[in-house]
């Protein structure tokens, strides 16, 4: 009993923190991480539309006041920005495989 | 022991053996040869699609479904590009209004030439399409460039490939280190895997001719741009090449390049090379 107390605790305080609202901060950290990625990708000619629609999402959430749904998008389209940019870079090579020879 | 060491050098001999014979090929695979690559680019549809006659592939999907290819051949009866084909006929044919048309900017006054466009133009060291040369036309005259993607451009380049029905596609590649490089880049466009959907041009047109995306019948790759431009019933208009690649890049959930980057300019380049041989068709008519 004395032993499982602090883990409670400790469940409860992790549970908490995780479950913590997202405030602007949290929002346009996630966006500017997004953004540079989202920028990258453009920059390599390998955008993906859902990448601009995701933060225009983002961004319309954080202007309602919804900080955890801005945050959620942003980070959202961080992972497809950077999954865009994963292909440019395998597709390098890996268009070759697809030649008709 | 002796017998390992025997084992080991024959196994390393003919390891090097092998090498110096497959490395040549790597080479040679490795290098621009577009005569080669039309070949197996055509050979491919020929073998893929033994029953399809040779000049009906640059009637896209009516060229792999037989009852998709009779409605369309009743509908040929009264096209729906027949407006913009006269109005592209009208077009051509009204001075601008320093007095000079159309005609003064092209070979033979700009009549049965499509199916030598793109080109490479070896003074701009870049590939020129039919749409870029129409509103290089215009700019040179004083005129305000059209839209790359629909209305205007499409009527003026249904009537010129009109004019250019039934003729071979002759596209060249001259011997200069960036005309193959245009080509070697549009072929790597057409194959690259882009969007979210990760489709190349390839991933429809190479691997799944004939076979359905949702409503529609996959055209084949092979003769694609002969028929351009086309009445689309899917846009309730006409549509240039610029148009097909901008909505197959959003299709697959890639942003488009700008109509006319040097991307599309290759990969038009590519493809319309590939054909060479096979008969213009366009203005086409698709679902």
């Amino acid at each position: 009993m004395k032993r499982s107390l602090p883990l409670a605790m400790l469940l409860a305080l992790g549970l908490a923190s995780a479950a913590r609202a997202a405030n602007e901060a949290d929002y346009k950290a996630a966006y500017a991480t997004a953004e540079a990625a989202s920028k990258e990708a453009a920059g390599l000619r390998n955008q993906w539309t859902v990448t601009v629609s995701t933060l225009a999402a983002a961004k319309k959430a954080a202007d309602g006041g919804d900080f955890d749904r801005a945050t959620a998008a942003a980070r959202e389209a961080e992972a497809l920005a950077k999954a865009s940019i994963f292909q440019a870079a395998s597709e390098k090579e890996a268009w070759k495989a697809m030649e008709i020879r | 022991m002796k017998t390992r060491s025997a084992l080991l050098l024959g196994s390393l001999s003919a390891a090097l053996v092998a090498f110096a014979l497959t490395s040549p090929r790597v080479v040679a695979a490795d290098k621009v040869d577009p005569v080669a690559d039309a070949k197996a680019f055509q050979n491919f549809f020929f073998q893929k699609f033994p029953d399809v006659k040779h000049e009906d592939f640059v009637n896209g999907p009516y060229s792999m479904n037989a009852d998709m290819k009779r409605q369309w051949q009743e509908k040929e009866e009264f096209p729906p590009y027949e407006f913009a084909l006269d109005a592209g006929k009208e077009m051509f044919a009204t001075p601008f209004k320093n007095g000079k048309t159309y005609a003064d900017c092209f070979p033979n006054g700009g009549v049965g030439i499509r199916q030598n466009y793109p080109y490479f133009d070896e003074k701009e060291g870049k590939v020129v399409t039919l749409e870029l040369a129409l509103n290089r036309c215009r700019e040179a005259n004083g005129e305000a460039p059209y839209s790359y993607v629909k209305d205007e451009m499409a009527s003026l380049t249904a009537y010129m490939a009109f004019t250019s029905r039934g003729k071979p596609m002759d596209i060249k590649i001259p011997d200069d280190p960036r005309a193959l490089a245009a080509f070697e880049n549009g072929k790597r466009y057409f194959y690259t895997r882009r969007g979210q959907m990760n489709f190349s041009c390839a991933s429809c047109h190479v691997q799944s001719p004939g076979e359905r995306i949702r409503a529609e019948v996959l055209a084949p790759a092979l003769g694609i741009l002969n028929a351009m431009p086309i009445y689309r019933s899917e846009w309730s208009g006409m549509g240039t090449t610029s148009r097909r690649f901008v909505t197959c890049n959003s299709q697959t959930r890639a942003v488009p390049l700008e109509p006319q980057a040097d991307e599309y300019r290759d990969v038009e380049y590519f493809l319309s090379y590939v054909a060479n041989g096979l008969p213009i068709s366009g203005p086409g008519a698709r679902p």
